[in-house]
């Protein structure tokens, strides 16, 4: 067991540390989260930025056609809400880049929430769910909307009760799960399959990293280059990998953070000081389509995000040590990552809706 | 400072930036070992080591981590530390210890403490 770990070996141990050694070239230079990166427009070191064709899923739920259909029936339909009028897709709507273009959402009976609906764009991807992480997987999460009684409010045992009654939804569970029958894993299950559709990996960044030249702009790869650099915008040491997100909890200085008991947000399920008003890093592919921005819907525009972080935040109190308290961005400097962030928008097929079966 | 120092404060943690560290062992039965923060992984995902003796948590990434624990064998919260430098824990306590990062949750490893 204690093979790969170091034990230093002598009675008197030196760990002598130091930092990295900048390293500036024309085109490359060190991400702040990873490998060098050059700017040159199809380069093997850019292929990290790829987001593959299929999110991964779990064994006991893997991922088929039937399940997906199954699931997107599902998440279409408010009759699985309490009043039987609010579907998952009342919130994360496929017109609203699968959020709801308000500022936090409105659950059971229009209640207003406390946050704001993130997307499922990619979050099939994601080692973790929820603004506070409090799900680990689609399968674990895509119940709790409907179990939260301020949300949608459902009668779970209910609901499996109506849907075993209904003709095209038993042939439908039937051909997804034919030996599982129809259940709250079966619920989940085919609801995380649907969400495992909702890709975003065909950007004009994506066709840049694949060599197209043309793909982006002058000011979309300066912008680019902004976003990596650690002592520019310093964007990629928390919106990393391919998805754009560390999968992990920041807090960012909102002015929300600064109320009287504000959103503790990740501390709630990890009690550590630098978790309090923390929330975790959303994608940043098709997020031109989910404004206003933050766990808190507190900012409109992009532009207004990134200039949040070019000051480092309106409340400094707890802010995340991956943030910087100021970035020596310019007006136009901020103009060329937004521009960038554009270019992480896919483009999309009509979308399809279900047909839902009346009995 | 030296880890001898440290024991006897009978504080567990220190933080000690980016400065070369000259230290030797408690007694002759306590050790030293080294765990890094590398690729937003634990360089060491199970170990054992022996009551007494201590782990380095080396930030090898250029990013912050935040090294914690919340087990009952030992439960200390390290703080968010950049690249290049590394905090120490002395594992008085026997049991199973899970240590996490705090701003990466995929980070796990599991320290035996016998």
């Amino acid at each position: 067991m204690n093979k790969h770990f170091r034990k230093i070996p002598s009675a008197i141990k030196t760990v002598a540390l130091v930092g990295c050694t900048t390293l500036v070239m024309a085109t490359t230079m060190p991400a702040a989260a990873g490998n060098d990166i050059t700017f040159k427009a199809g380069h093997k070191s850019l292929q990290q930025f790829l987001l593959s064709d299929m999110p991964p899923s779990p064994d006991n739920n893997k991922f088929t056609d039937a399940r997906a259909d199954l699931g997107k029936m599902l998440f279409f339909d408010p009759r699985v809400s309490g009043d039987n009028n609010m579907s998952c897709a009342t919130c994360h709507s496929p017109m609203f880049g699968w959020s709801d273009g308000l500022e936090t959402g409105k659950g059971f009976q229009s209640q207003v929430l406390g946050r704001a609906t993130p997307t499922i764009t990619n979050t099939a991807y994601n080692s973790i769910q929820m603004w506070d992480g409090r799900k680990r997987d689609l399968e674990d999460q895509a119940t709790g909307p409907m179990e939260a009684g301020v949300e949608m409010n459902t009668d779970i045992p209910a609901l499996l009760k109506w849907l075993k009654m209904s003709e095209g939804y038993s042939a439908a569970f039937k051909e997804a799960y034919p030996k599982q029958g129809i259940n709250k894993d079966t619920l989940a299950g085919a609801i995380a399959s649907f969400e495992r559709t909702v890709i975003s990996n065909n950007s004009p960044f994506d066709n840049w990293v694949k060599g197209d030249k043309k793909a982006m702009t002058k000011q979309q790869i300066k912008g680019f280059k902004l976003f990596v650099d650690a002592d520019e915008g310093n964007c990629l040491a928390c919106h990393s990998g391919p998805n754009f997100t560390d999968d992990g909890f920041h807090n960012v200085g909102l002015k929300s953070f600064g109320v009287k008991d504000p959103d503790m947000g990740r501390h709630a399920q990890k009690p550590l000081k630098s978790m309090k008003g923390a929330f975790k890093t959303p994608t940043l592919r098709d997020v031109t389509l989910t404004a206003p921005y933050f766990h808190d819907g507190s900012v409109a525009t992009l532009k207004g995000v990134v200039e949040h972080y070019a000051k480092g935040g309106e409340v400094q109190s707890n802010l995340s040590a991956n943030m910087k308290k100021e970035l020596p961005l310019s007006k136009k400097e901020v103009k060329a990552i937004v521009a960038f962030i554009e270019a992480l928008e896919s483009p999309h097929d009509n979308f399809v809706l279900p047909v839902l079966p009346l009995k | 400072m030296d880890l001898k120092k440290i024991k006897l404060n009978s504080a567990l943690l220190t933080s000690i930036a980016s400065i070369p560290l000259l230290a030797w062992s408690l007694n002759a039965t306590s050790a030293e070992y080294e765990v890094g923060q590398k690729d937003k992984q634990f360089t060491v995902l199970a170990m054992t080591i022996k009551q007494g003796d201590t782990v380095n948590f080396v930030n090898q990434d250029p990013f912050f981590h935040n090294v914690f624990s919340l087990s009952d064998a030992s439960f200390f919260d390290l703080g968010s530390y950049p690249e290049g430098e590394f905090k120490t824990v002395t594992f008085d306590e026997k049991g199973q210890i899970e240590v996490e990062c705090a701003i990466h949750p995929s980070m796990l490893m599991t320290i035996i403490v016998e």
